[in-house]
């Protein structure tokens, strides 16, 4: 898995982690059960304090991505993938809505709102 | 025996400077950072956690032992790295093995002659012709040969250019991996801990301004900034160490005022934003 941690994002390193994690675990490269790097190895390798990895995995693990296992590592969990696409599609939806409350203001007639949608589908296809 | 260093109450009188009831803890397997502006009391903290000053009251604990009673022990389990070098200058780095190892029980020949050459320290060289990182580098080498668990710096990064830094910190990083090392280290080059450090300990002139989880010290304050117009006055006494000027004015604010600042642009603050702000005289 692969982990970089930017310093100009301005997204705080823990949250730079988890994004990673839940990525790589929605993506498949991460599959249930395996282990994910130990906290204080990449602590040393990305030259961050290990409370900070604690922070991010302790926050995987409460929002049900991961387990923390007591000497032996933290582990993905089985529903890992489930939920974040979950999160995914929430968050499609409120991006819809709100792109649904824009196109009122601006007078967008439904037919429009959904060409425009279908135009950007393409350009995203193309790139 | 979870922390390896407890201080408190430490106190320490001088004619003109006062160290005033200072605690702080540090936990196995951690790297704390101790900051504040030159003057403010870093190196006194820390030669009266190596009993070379005496204080006047407090107790120190490292690794479960009182600093004084049990000083040999404590000092067998500790090393040390100052600013400047404290070996014989006219020594050979393999002479001043010699001379360091006689005081350490389990000295493993092995391990330092694998951190020189490591650290690319030319062993025939004497330790005046060493440079400041080289120099550093060769104290870290000594408390690592006698598997020292905890590691006091006191500004071991002044005076080394950004490649030696970088090395310290990595160092520094593999040394508390094994969650069975702890580092204490005085600095005011916060930029060195901004990433590596886990706590943070701020002392400012003498006194204890924080001492905790270097997120959580991140977390406490925010920079805003703003046109002179846009600041209410009753918002004035929020403001801490603000810095006003024709077009504007920037200040540190505590999180907890956060909601009173939204119209303002508002953004995170780095440890060297905090002590600035905080030894600032407000304008």
């Amino acid at each position: 898995m692969k982990l970089i941690i930017s310093n100009v994002s301005g997204v705080p390193i823990y949250e730079q982690i988890k994004q990673q994690v839940k990525s790589a675990i929605l993506s498949g490269e991460l599959q249930e059960e395996e282990a994910l790097p130990s906290l204080r190895t990449l602590a040393k390798d990305l030259k961050i304090s290990v409370l900070t990895v604690t922070r991010a995995y302790t926050e995987l693990e409460e929002e049900g991505f991961v387990k923390n296992v007591q000497g032996r590592g933290c582990f993905v969990m089985g529903r890992g993938s489930e939920l974040i696409r979950e999160q995914l599609i929430c968050k499609v939806e409120s991006s819809l809505t709100e792109a649904i409350s824009a196109a009122r203001m601006a007078d967008l007639s439904p037919q429009e709102l959904h060409q425009l949608l279908d135009i950007l589908l393409e350009d995203k296809t193309d790139g | 025996m979870d922390n390896y260093l407890e201080v408190s109450n430490l106190s320490k009188t001088f004619p003109g400077f006062q160290l005033q009831n200072i605690s702080f803890s540090l936990p196995k397997g951690y790297i704390m950072g101790l900051i504040g502006p030159n003057g403010s009391g870093k190196t006194t903290t820390i030669k009266l956690i190596l009993n070379m000053l005496k204080r006047d009251s407090g107790e120190v604990k490292l690794m479960g032992l009182d600093n004084i009673s049990d000083e040999k022990t404590v000092k067998s389990n500790l090393g040390v790295v100052f600013d400047s070098n404290y070996l014989c200058e006219e020594w050979t780095v393999a002479q001043a093995e010699a001379a360091v190892s006689v005081f350490y029980k389990n000295w493993d020949k092995k391990k330092f002659s694998g951190l020189i050459k490591r650290f690319h320290i030319a062993s025939a060289k004497k330790i005046k012709e060493l440079s400041k990182g080289m120099q550093m580098k060769l104290m870290v080498a000594c408390a690592f040969s006698y598997d020292a668990k905890l590691l006091i710096l006191d500004e071991p990064t002044g005076g080394l250019d950004p490649v030696s830094r970088d090395e310290l910190l990595e160092i520094l990083a593999e040394y508390i991996e094994d969650g069975e090392h702890g580092v204490l280290f005085s600095t005011h080059i916060t930029a060195d801990l901004e990433r590596a450090a886990d706590y943070i300990t701020y002392i400012s002139y003498g006194e204890l301004f924080f001492s905790g989880s270097k997120d959580e010290f991140v977390d406490m304050f925010r920079i805003v900034k703003g046109g002179r117009g846009e600041l209410a006055s009753d918002l004035d006494g929020k403001l801490i160490g603000a810095r006003k000027f024709s077009t504007g004015f920037e200040a540190l604010i505590k999180s907890e005022d956060l909601k009173l600042f939204g119209h303002l642009d508002v953004e995170p603050a780095t440890i060297d934003d905090i002590v600035v702000f905080t030894n600032r005289e407000g304008d």
